[in-house]
């Protein structure tokens, strides 16, 4: 194969530059630039390495002190007795994202579809200000509307017509807890909180599919649906998919509006109504007392790293994913 | 026939299917900014946005407002957003000019998507253990420190967007006149600004929101923002401090601090769109 001639246009080499002494120190100011610009670079890709660093080694206590499935599964959280069971903080956050995602993922990829594939560029600028503004709202905001909004009426509404209905056969919808915070209100307004991205995403990952492909399946007379639904099947399903996991994993770290929602009660959740607590809420409820026991900042530290670990896992796939699929077009 | 129908019909459906659920979408996002407007503009008065709180203020007694959480939470964004740009604004004009699709500038990016994913109670952990190990109590250098590392990413990758959009004569134009790359950055720095703009006022909307980094790390506190090294108020703290009491007179508060915060994103926020549509008007094309 014959090699594809080198067209990136460069500055002139740095010896025909470097001629008279202004020139010198034009070029000696670039050298400068591009080694400390170079390095600066390489710092924030190691960021992320430093924070991991910084956190094992601030959990570093707990997790020597305890084997790892003990405080993985251990079921009761007691720092003052030293008992530090995380299980029912990780099945809380688990809990709390799914009921998220069982909300959010529909709408949000049928949402992402429609803006990818049917709307022209005019449409699509009116309805970017909603995905904007639904992005921009603080956590807080969103928190205080589940208070106001969603828990009186999970709790005066949906709470009874679930508990008459569904919750007479199946365990999972019985009303167990009247006040209206739990799963259902955390995980509703936390889909809202989600929806966004992952609509963005997920149009992002349809936009970067070539064009042609459309154009060969209208023009073998298939529908408009038709279309978008082979692409989908086809060509974005891996980076679809990968819209659900960022979403999945922004819902999971989510902090604020969990927290003053889901009731802050640490047990395994069984059911729809149920209160739980995550492990974000953990964190940021409890750091005003962590001098007085032992081993408590620990493990609230080690807390994070789970967390970090958990969502650095779900992020590194979910771009790896995107990045191959965006960079093919 | 009855097939061609049927066809029509299905993509007739999907096509609603899609648009209610972005219409789902837009009437959630109109109860929320209804509910928090309906709800704040009882409690709301200019003692709320100028004074701040006198003595007894969560008790339901004292009176005062949300003056120093404003200004503590407009300190806070503002410097993240700086410390962020000054970092972020380099790099990215670096990773165009001396590098355009190297492997560094791959990483980069994949680097700061995923930064962007890392929750901000994260950043507030690993702030606070930042803070323990150089022996610093909660203040707003410390909060303005881990707002920035939420920022950056933010910040960095739709300034990043923005420059990968610049016209690629610019950089042929530039070159043939006999420039360093290092001038070309100050070219392309130029072109760039009102995208750069765009990028700052997406990231500080996002600072001012955020509580979940700031809630270790920056403190909170009932005075105005009195230094760099005391701890600093901010709004999203407030708004969740003043829910937590059992008093209905100040969570009434709380609900007009939030239509507070409220306002300022979406003034940011239409600034941010503004910005897009007006600056842009003298940019090479």
């Amino acid at each position: 194969m014959e090699a594809t001639p080198d067209t990136t246009i460069r500055p002139l080499p740095a010896k025909k530059i470097a001629a008279s002494r202004l020139s010198r120190w034009r070029w000696f100011k670039d050298a400068g630039a591009r080694t400390m610009l170079g390095a600066t670079a390489v710092i924030i890709c190691l960021l992320i390495v430093v924070i991991t660093a910084a956190l094992t080694a601030r959990s570093w206590p707990i997790l020597s002190a305890y084997p790892l499935a003990e405080l993985l599964t251990g079921q009761v959280w007691q720092p003052m007795r030293g008992l530090f069971g995380f299980a029912p903080f990780i099945a809380g956050s688990v809990a709390v994202t799914l009921v998220a995602m069982a909300f959010a993922v529909v709408p949000a990829v049928f949402s992402g579809m429609y803006l990818a594939e049917y709307t022209s560029s005019r449409t699509r600028s009116a309805l970017k200000p909603l995905i904007d503004l639904l992005v921009g709202i603080p956590s807080v905001v969103y928190g205080l509307w589940g208070v106001l909004f969603i828990v009186p009426l999970v709790r005066d509404h949906i709470g009874p017509l679930s508990d008459r209905t569904l919750g007479q056969f199946f365990p999972f919808f019985a009303r167990t807890n009247p006040s209206g915070y739990g799963l259902l209100a955390a995980g509703f307004v936390l889909a809202v909180m989600v929806f966004p991205l992952i609509v963005a995403v997920t149009e992002e990952v349809l936009r970067s599919i070539p064009r042609e492909m459309r154009e060969t399946l209208l023009a073998l007379g298939a529908t408009r649906w038709e279309t978008t639904r082979c692409i989908m099947r086809r060509a974005a399903l891996s980076g679809t998919l990968a819209a659900i996991v960022l979403g999945f994993s922004r819902a999971f770290g989510e902090t604020l509006a969990v927290m003053m929602l889901i009731g802050n009660t640490p047990r395994i959740p069984s059911s729809l109504f149920d209160a739980a607590y995550s492990l974000p809420a953990l964190i940021a409820n409890n750091y005003g007392e962590i001098m007085s026991v032992p081993l408590y900042e620990s493990a609230l530290m080690g807390a994070a790293l789970l967390l970090l670990i958990v969502v650095l896992g779900f992020n590194v796939m979910a771009r790896l994913v995107i990045m191959r699929l965006t960079k093919r077009s | 026939m009855k097939r061609k129908k049927l066809r029509r019909a299905e993509d007739l459906f999907f096509t609603w299917v899609m648009r209610a659920c972005l219409m789902t979408a837009a009437v959630v996002l109109g109860l929320i900014l209804f509910v928090i407007f309906w709800r704040g503009i009882g409690a709301l008065s200019w003692e709320m946005v100028s004074q701040p709180p006198s003595g007894g203020f969560y008790l339901s007694q004292g009176g005062g407002g949300v003056f120093h959480a404003i200004v503590g939470s407009l300190y806070l964004a503002a410097g993240a957003t700086l410390l962020a740009s000054l970092i972020a604004v380099p790099v990215v004009l670096y990773i165009h000019v001396y590098s355009p699709n190297g492997r560094l500038a791959n990483n980069l990016r994949l680097a700061l998507d995923i930064m962007w994913g890392i929750p901000s109670i994260v950043y507030g952990a690993f702030g606070f253990a930042l803070m323990i190990y150089l022996g610093m109590r909660a203040s707003l250098l410390a909060g303005i420190i881990t707002l920035a590392l939420v920022v950056l990413p933010i910040l960095a990758r739709t300034f990043d967007e923005v420059v990968s959009m610049a016209p690629r004569h610019l950089h042929e134009t530039t070159f043939s006149l006999g420039s360093t790359r290092l001038e070309f950055l100050g070219v392309l720095l130029r072109q760039t600004v009102p995208g750069l703009l765009t990028a700052v006022l997406l990231a500080f909307g996002r600072g001012i929101g955020d509580a979940a980094s700031v809630l270790f790390t920056a403190g909170f506190t009932n005075n105005m923002p009195e230094g760099l090294l005391r701890p600093v108020a901010s709004l999203p703290l407030a708004v969740f401090f003043q829910l937590g009491t059992p008093f209905p007179e100040v969570q009434a508060r709380a609900y007009a601090s939030a239509l507070i915060l409220t306002v300022i994103i979406l003034t940011i926020s239409i600034l941010a769109q503004l910005s897009i549509s007006r600056l842009g008007r003298h940019v090479i094309r």
